[in-house]
């Protein structure tokens, strides 16, 4: 499929077809093009000019591959530095060497932190484990019975109990996964905003009492600029592991991966394409990479 | 400070920052660019007040988003998933009602689980009676109910709550028009607001979520939710340049009582991180 970011590079180039280098003034006008494209996929306006700076480094002077035209060539650098700021190979959620494995599902209100819960306790039961989930949001309305519905079909045990702290959730959850011989805790915690001093340190007073050996940060495909102070926020006061990037079904172009990447260096582990617990699937780097360029 | 055209690159980070988007970062600039000229400031702040009444002058605020039309009124809660459209909804119940209004709860969410459960509970806290069905229901029957049961029981208002759908899935914006089509079947002019839910955090697929979901249902107003957090929601600006739809409440926390009717200058401020005058 020929895009508009390709289409438009094509015409910038139209006119220096066959120079063989890319000079300076050529690679700052195709990256004029390339940045409008970043920003309208909602990559970070610091984290575009940051990576612009090391495309057009990498650009300039470099021999065009006779099978190339000029556009190609600036468009396969771009598309190298991203996949390989994306992460080159497939990320993994890790289980621990003495179990259960503690999972901790967190971030912003209505991310699809539950759902993900639950799609990663079907996924981990597909691969041979016996998770447990933890209805540790004991705020949102229907939040505990929205887990129970979910996990009910996928015949996972849910822990749960009525006038309990998130942190004393957490502690029945590892109580109950001995008794239950259960080899993975997974936690769904409630939506916070990382500003939220007290449900902030709610997170941190569960993983002091129920260290997690995952704790995954669950981020919405379609947000914008403000998806770098997010996951900047979170990274500092927990020990986040990974990213669970939701609703790639939807068409936003999904920038923040990039700019979470950048600015916390988190490999995303994995993503949510629907609302069916199915819907779960691997991060793949280079399919990333071409959906932020709009190709 | 003094002001410079260099600082320019500054306005236009902080514009792209809030998630304006290119487009309405553009005509904004243009026009700053324009008074620049004509009334030469020299300091920095000069310029940034230029600037705050450039982009609310290019927004316009519902006159009143309280206002009901329709005997009873219809309400319908739209939007992609996880929003906030239900939260809203039960805001919403409970501020008509506080204004005196009689009011009822729609849960045309069949769909995502325990959906209804939670729209129960807002309406619990809000003193408002829900209609509902068993998940798996047809949303659209629900619907129905609703305005049956608000017609049978001379309410003032129904606000009915829809399921979270991506606007690129061609079926479920089916069954939103098909959801609205029956409303109004039901009840001639109805729905008569269409509210389309936006999280402040969404960045430029915000504009595609407008564009496809007015084209499905006639939008009517946006709510701007999560403006409690360090997101600032430009994108409903962005919208409103493009699409011409108002902006009537924005949400700014999860209780009962954090809903804020639109403040086109309030916004603004924010947006450019400039104190609320005193
Ligand atoms: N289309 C689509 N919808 C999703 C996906 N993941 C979650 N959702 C939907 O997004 C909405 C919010 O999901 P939840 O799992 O409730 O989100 P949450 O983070 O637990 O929300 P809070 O607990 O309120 O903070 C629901 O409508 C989900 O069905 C996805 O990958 N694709
Ligand atoms: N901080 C904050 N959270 C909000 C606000 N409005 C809603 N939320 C939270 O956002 C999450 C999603 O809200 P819902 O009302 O369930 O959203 P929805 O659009 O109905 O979601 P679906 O039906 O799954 O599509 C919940 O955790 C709410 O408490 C707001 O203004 N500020
Ligand atoms: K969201
Ligand atoms: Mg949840
Ligand atoms: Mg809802």
């Amino acid at each position: 499929m020929f895009d508009a970011l390709t289409e438009k590079l094509q015409q910038t180039f139209k006119r220096m077809r066959n120079k063989g280098r890319l000079t300076e003034a050529d690679v700052k006008e195709a990256l004029r093009e390339v940045r409008l494209a970043l920003l309208e996929a909602d990559v970070n306006f610091k984290v575009v000019r940051e990576f612009l700076g090391r495309v057009e480094a990498r650009a300039v002077g470099q021999d065009v591959l006779e099978s190339l035209t000029p556009d190609q060539a600036v468009i396969r650098i771009v598309r190298d530095e991203l996949i390989q700021l994306m992460g080159s190979h497939v990320e993994r959620v890790h289980m621990a060497s003495n179990p259960p494995t503690v999972i901790y599902m967190v971030g912003l209100q209505g991310a699809g932190k539950t759902t993900a819960s639950a799609k990663l306790a079907r996924m981990l039961r597909h691969q041979g484990r016996q998770p447990l989930l933890v209805a540790a949001d004991i705020y949102r309305p229907a939040a505990i019975d929205q887990l129970k519905v979910l996990a009910d079909k996928i015949q996972v045990p849910v822990v749960t109990e009525p006038s309990k702290t998130p942190v004393e959730l957490a502690e029945l959850g590892k109580a109950a996964s001995r008794r239950m011989a259960k080899d993975v805790i997974i936690i769904d915690t409630a939506g916070r905003l990382h500003v939220d001093d007290d449900l902030m340190g709610e997170l941190e007073a569960m993983n002091a009492r129920i260290p997690a050996n995952e704790m995954l940060l669950v981020v919405d495909a379609m947000t914008g600029q403000d998806a770098v102070r997010v996951a900047e926020a979170f990274k500092e006061r927990l020990p986040l592991t990974g990213v669970v990037m939701t609703k790639l079904d939807g068409d936003a172009r999904g920038g923040a991966a990039l700019s979470i990447r950048e600015v916390t260096q988190l490999p995303i582990k994995l993503v949510g394409s629907g609302e069916k617990l199915e819907d779960l699937e691997p991060f793949n780097p280079d399919r990333m990479a071409s959906r932020i360029l709009g190709m | 400070r003094q002001w410079s055209d260099s600082l320019y690159d500054d306005l236009e980070e902080i514009l792209y920052e809030a998630d304006l988007g290119a487009q309405a970062v553009e005509s904004i600039l243009d026009q700053l660019r324009q008074r620049v000229r004509e009334s030469r400031p020299e300091r920095a702040e000069d310029v940034l007040d230029l600037l705050r009444q450039v982009m609310v002058s290019m927004l316009e605020s519902m006159p009143n988003p309280y206002e009901l039309t329709g005997t009873p009124a219809i309400w319908l809660m739209v939007g992609v998933n996880g929003t906030g459209k239900t939260t809203t909804a039960g805001k919403l119940a409970e501020r008509m009602k506080r204004r005196g209004h009689s009011v009822i709860l729609g849960a045309a969410d069949t769909f995502r689980a325990a959906a209804a459960e939670q729209l129960m509970e807002w309406g619990r806290r809000a003193g408002v009676d829900v209609v509902h069905q068993v998940e798996g229901a047809d949303p659209a029957a629900v619907a129905f109910d609703t305005v049956r049961a608000a017609s049978a029981r001379k309410l003032d208002l129904a606000v009915i709550d829809t399921a979270g759908r991506l606007h690129n899935k061609a079926h479920l914006m089916q069954e939103l028009g098909k959801i609205a089509r029956v409303v109004g079947r039901e009840c001639p002019g109805a729905p008569h607001q269409v509210w389309l839910v936006i999280d402040a955090t969404t960045g430029q697929n915000g504009l595609e979520q407008a564009r496809v979901f007015q084209e499905a249902v006639n939008v009517t107003g946006i709510v701007l939710t999560k403006l409690d957090g360090t997101a600032k929601g430009g994108v409903a600006f962005a919208i409103h340049q493009a699409l011409n739809i108002p902006i009537g409440f924005v949400g700014v926390g999860e209780k009962l009582d954090d809903l804020m009717t639109f403040d086109p200058e309030g916004y603004v401020r924010a947006i450019l991180g400039m104190e609320e005058p005193h």
